[in-house]
């Protein structure tokens, strides 16, 4: 299983520095969500992988595995998703105030402040 | 605590002025005399126990593990500087009051003096050298608010500039070496710090510190050969130049050398660097003060030879050396200010400064005469004036002591300084005073008396100090000198008249000579010219602007606005250093025994597999991409159930599906078709790169699972529900054990959200508006609308939803669930109404505000945890009990949940006002029209109406 779990996770990163090398905005974006994917993966599987133990305090017995990892990977799912949001309203803006999707600046800000008006 | 009040008086007091502006000058001005006279006077009343030889401190324990407390001390030393500090500031107050003029900003120059003067004061009663640093920089930062306070002249930005970089640099040095000095003695106090002079001394690490701390103190007291800032702060107002180069700014510097005194002087190094530094400062400062030809000019380089004067003073290392520098630093701040408000009240009457344009003013001002001769006097050490008294002891101290391998070295050098100091002092006098007058244009006359004040006090103490020195300040020098040297203070008494010795021999050769080269100036003035001499000022623009020019030539190879590159060379660089950890370190796979695989999970791993490989090679088609990011999502949640994170699977999924729609509304906006990207090199070094970092983190995963580790969950674990009332450890966790944690992650997300909000509420208000309107998808979609069996059905969801929603939440705290996953369910079940019954609809049917919302969360979120402090616990501490409820029997209900509640509420409307933006948006598009009704059939026009959401 930890095979598949790190080749899953360097799929993803892999996947995800591809796309975020991109020149478009939202190809740019979907990159950062794979390497979101990534990162969660990661950090979750510090916390080892188990099958079968939940962190969910019961019989004393049975096997659990650590809760940390995975309280730290919840919140970031969630924050994971106000970036997203952000970065593709950025995105939108970006479209409708420089007329593309190029992710670099056109020249020196000046110039697209110039163009605009 | 009323030490406390002393530091603070003038920082709380520093909003009066910009407050008190509006009622006029003379409100804004008393409000500022009042804060310093206050402050003052709080300061006096520790005068006797300060004078009995007693310290009175206080100390309030602050980021115990960095040794950084509110730790405050007032000794002879601290209580002198202070009293300088305010006493002259309370002067300058009043001086400024009558200086500045109907059109200036006074209402900030108030307020900014009282922020140095607070900084000033935290310096010299700091009991904590990392305090001190505080205050320290915040000197650093009013000063240059001060001496740019004409920021509309040149000369004002480029000083102001100059003398923050200069001190800026050095206080950089002194935080590197005082944190030496706390490494090697083990703590920040500075009293522990005094007690510890041997084992620094000692420490190998000495050399270090003492050369850090040195940059630090010479750059603030202006000592060569950092002097050049000094001469370009003159471009302040002069009240300010009277403040900060008399009693404040630049004896920071020299008190910071007095205060370390006891544990860094008495060993070879200091000597050597301190005692030469200080003279040629001293030299150097009163040579070229001498050719000036501006008024202020004269007094900044005489300024920076009699900071050399007490630095040298400090090297010597003897107390009485000592006693003889505390003795000038009282003597120098009175002849200083009042020179220095002296040349301001010139500039006033006259409207210049050069010296050249002035001269014959003893007829048209005699009082302000009278007060520049008695002030520069005493500058120039002659009889009976304060200033005597230090210079004789100063070439005493210098008589007997070896420098540079020679007993006549130092001697010799000081009388020469002593030379030129009478000499530009005699210049003052005559260039302004006497002579013909040169400049006929204006009519001066004296000022009026409130200008006239303070510079007419200060006079005044010059004399009385040269008069009645063991009466006046016998007792306060004596107190300082213990201060300083951190133990007994030498025998000695203040007397004007010492009988003939070594140095009045010296001091009368001095006089003579200094006569002689005003008498013969004009040849002497040539000669100097003749003497290159290298420019401070061109030094420090040559290399600024080398630094300025490199940091320009790496940042445009780096980061030259193409994101592609950018990013590649932050991944270069990780690449290589994790590299280069892994190659220095066992990187191996670990010996912890593999999980089995199942041919279920085999099948889902190969899912997740294509998925990425498709958003690669097809994320020019966006659709595909979307569904393949879906996809990806999925198999993560699936492997979260697999892999025992129950909590996780929900989020994820739940998470997913609001992610979804929000790139499918955004893909609405952007470009439908994507170009064919122009890649350097064929995108071999960008898949390189991706390729390596794939390897590289999924290694690193890899040798990180197989290896076995020592949790710290065990405490959680076992804390979790007999003091968290709660057996989902996860959820415990992030409600109740890292509450914080969670609370600031909902800040993130809620203020994420209004950010989103604000830049498309920016887009359809701004210059926007008319091209949004004239906007269209270019799409064509399907005129029948909202197909009703969705509509049908997603009414019916919506209250199951919400059950579902209230389930999870409740059980949350015992079982997977919780205020996140609740919320991300409620926004699904409402992103279901608009997008099955439209958007225009579902808005009026929803009575709440997002913003709200958000807001509303935090406060619960917040409230909660203030409750708890409420309660004499720590902020966001939990309790739970048992209820038994009606009905329902026995409830367990936690503090928790009610954090919970914040959490949930916060992360609803965080959600859905992303979202809800986003469909706004839409409406001010050309393709935009409100639909209110809650369905409707094949509409009249085909165009006008159809649904926004996921309409790509």
């Amino acid at each position: 299983m930890e095979w598949l779990v790190a080749a899953a996770i360097a799929a993803l990163t892999a996947s995800g520095v591809y796309l975020i090398l991109a020149q478009r905005t939202y190809t740019v974006v979907i990159g950062l969500g794979l390497l979101t994917y990534a990162t969660n993966l990661f950090l979750f599987a510090t916390g080892r992988l188990a099958v079968n133990a939940p962190p969910i305090v019961g019989d004393p017995q049975a096997p659990h595995t650590d809760p940390i990892p995975q309280a730290l990977v919840l919140t970031a799912i969630v924050i994971s998703f106000g970036m997203t949001a952000l970065t593709l309203v950025m995105a939108v803006r970006g479209y409708f105030e420089s007329g593309g999707d190029d992710v670099d600046l056109l020249g020196p800000e000046e110039e697209v402040a110039k163009e605009r008006r | 605590m009323s030490l406390l009040l002393i530091v603070l008086l003038p920082f709380l007091g520093a909003v009066l002025p910009a407050l008190m502006i509006r009622s006029g000058r003379d409100a804004c001005a008393i409000s500022a005399a009042a804060v310093n006279l206050l402050a003052l006077v709080l300061l006096l009343t520790h005068a006797p126990a300060v004078l009995r030889g007693e310290s009175p401190r206080v100390l309030w324990r602050w980021v115990e593990a960095l040794g950084l407390n509110l730790s405050l001390h007032i000794d002879g030393l601290g209580l002198l500087f202070a009293a300088l500090i305010l006493g002259i500031g309370l002067l300058v107050v009043i001086y400024s009051r009558f200086y500045l003029g109907r059109g200036e900003a006074v209402g900030n120059f108030y307020t900014y003096l009282l922020l140095f003067q607070g900084a000033m004061v935290g310096i010299v009663l700091s009991n904590n050298v990392l305090l001190l640093l505080v205050f320290w920089e915040l000197t650093s930062l009013a000063s240059f608010l001060l001496i740019g306070f004409w920021g509309h002249t040149s000369q004002g930005r480029q000083g102001a500039r100059m003398a923050l970089a200069v001190t800026g640099c050095g206080g950089l040095a002194l935080i590197a070496g005082m944190l030496l000095v706390g490494r090697v003695v083990g703590s920040y106090e500075l009293t522990e710090i005094l007690a510890s002079g041997d084992t620094l001394r000692r420490s190998p690490h000495y050399r270090w510190a003492l050369g850090l701390i040195l940059i630090g103190c010479f750059t603030k007291s202006a000592q060569f050969p950092f002097h050049f800032w000094l001469p370009h702060a003159m471009a302040a107002p002069t009240p300010v130049s009277a403040y900060l180069h008399s009693a404040t700014m630049v004896k920071a510097g020299v008190f910071l050398l007095a205060r370390m005194w006891p544990v860094m002087s008495g060993t070879q190094e200091w000597f050597d660097i301190v005692t030469s530094v200080g003279l040629i400062t001293m030299l150097i400062g009163a040579v070229i003060a001498l050719f000036q030809e501006d008024l202020k000019g004269l007094l900044a380089y005489s300024t920076v030879s009699h900071l050399g004067l007490m630095t040298m003073l400090l090297g010597i290392s003897t107390p009485m050396a000592a006693a003889a520098c505390v003795l000038h630093i009282i003597n120098h701040a009175a002849f200083k200010a009042s020179l220095f408000m002296n040349a301001g009240i010139i500039d006033h009457e006259t409207g210049t400064r050069e010296l050249g344009r002035l001269g014959g003013l003893l007829r048209w001002m005699p009082i302000t005469a009278g007060l520049a001769m008695i002030a520069a006097a005493s500058m120039a050490g002659l009889p009976p004036m304060g200033g005597f008294l230090s210079k004789e002891w100063m070439l005493e101290e210098a008589a007997h002591t070896k420098l540079w391998g020679a007993d006549w070295t130092l001697p010799l050098l000081a009388t020469v300084a002593a030379i030129f100091s009478f000499a530009y002092s005699l210049r003052y006098v005559r260039g302004a005073f006497f002579g013909p007058r040169r400049d006929n244009s204006t009519t001066p006359h004296d000022p009026k008396a409130g200008l006239r004040l303070a510079p007419a006090v200060l006079a005044a103490l010059a004399i009385a100090f040269g008069l009645f020195p063991e009466t006046l300040l016998g007792e306060v020098v004596r107190a300082a000198t213990r201060g300083l040297v951190g133990g007994a203070e030498p025998k000695f008494e203040l007397a004007l008249w010492h009988g003939p010795n070594r140095a009045l021999a010296m001091s009368l050769f001095a006089v003579v000579l200094g006569t002689l080269a005003i008498a013969a100036y004009r040849p002497v003035r040539r000669l100097w010219r003749q003497i290159p001499v290298p420019d401070g000022r061109g030094i420090f623009d040559w290399a600024l602007g080398l630094l300025f020019g490199s940091s320009r030539a790496i940042n445009e190879l780096l980061h030259g606005g193409s994101l592609r590159l950018y990013l590649t060379t932050m991944l270069t660089a990780v690449l290589v250093m994790g590299g280069w950890a892994f190659y220095r370190h066992d990187f191996g796979r670990g010996m912890r025994p593999l999980l089995e695989v199942g041919w279920v999970e085999g099948a889902v791993w190969g899912l997740l597999m294509i998925a990425c490989g498709l958003v690669v090679v097809s994320h020019r088609q966006r659709l595909v991409a979307v569904v393949a990011i879906g996809a990806i999502g999925l198999v993560v949640s699936l492997a979260f159930v697999r892999l025992s994170a129950p909590d996780l699977a929900i989020t994820q999924i739940a998470v997913e599906v609001v992610t979804l729609i929000l790139m499918l509304l955004a893909l609405y906006f952007l470009p439908k078709r994507l170009r064919q990207e122009q890649e350097p090199g064929g995108g071999l070094g960008r898949a390189l790169v991706s390729i390596a970092c794939g390897l590289a983190v999924g290694w690193l995963a890899f040798a990180t699972m197989t290896r076995d580790f020592e949790s710290i969950a065990g405490e959680y674990w076992r804390r979790s529900l007999p003091e968290g009332g709660g057996a989902n450890v996860v959820n415990v966790i992030i409600v109740d054990f890292r509450g914080f944690d969670t609370y600031g992650e909902i800040m993130v997300l809620g203020i994420a959200a209004l950010i989103i909000f604000g830049l498309i509420s920016g887009m359809m208000r701004g210059p926007l508006r008319g091209t949004l309107a004239r906007w269209t998808s270019g799409e064509h979609y399907s005129p029948s609308r909202h197909p009703l069996l969705m509509v049908v059905v997603t009414r019916l969801m919506l209250p199951l939803a919400l059950i579902v929603a209230a389930y999870l939440f409740v059980r949350g705290h015992q079982m997977p669930g919780g205020g996140f996953i609740a919320a991300l369910v409620v926004s699904i079940a409402l992103i279901m109404q608009y997008m099955a019954s439209g958007f225009g609809w579902a808005e009026d049917q929803i009575s709440f505000d997002y913003h709200a919302l958000i807001g509303g969360g935090a406060l619960v979120a917040g409230a909660t945890g203030i409750a708890a402090m409420a309660l004499g616990h720590p902020f966001l501490t939990s309790g739970f009990g048992h209820f038994h409820l009606p009905l329902l029997g026995d409830v367990e209900l936690a503090s928790a949940m009610a954090f919970d509640l914040g959490v949930f509420l916060t992360v609803v409307g965080g959600v859905m006002l992303a979202l809800a933006q986003l469909s706004n948006l839409g409406e001010c598009t050309r393709d935009g029209a409100t639909n209110s009704e809650p369905m409707d059939y094949p509409h009249t026009s085909g165009q006008g109406g159809h649904s926004r959401q996921g309409g790509d």
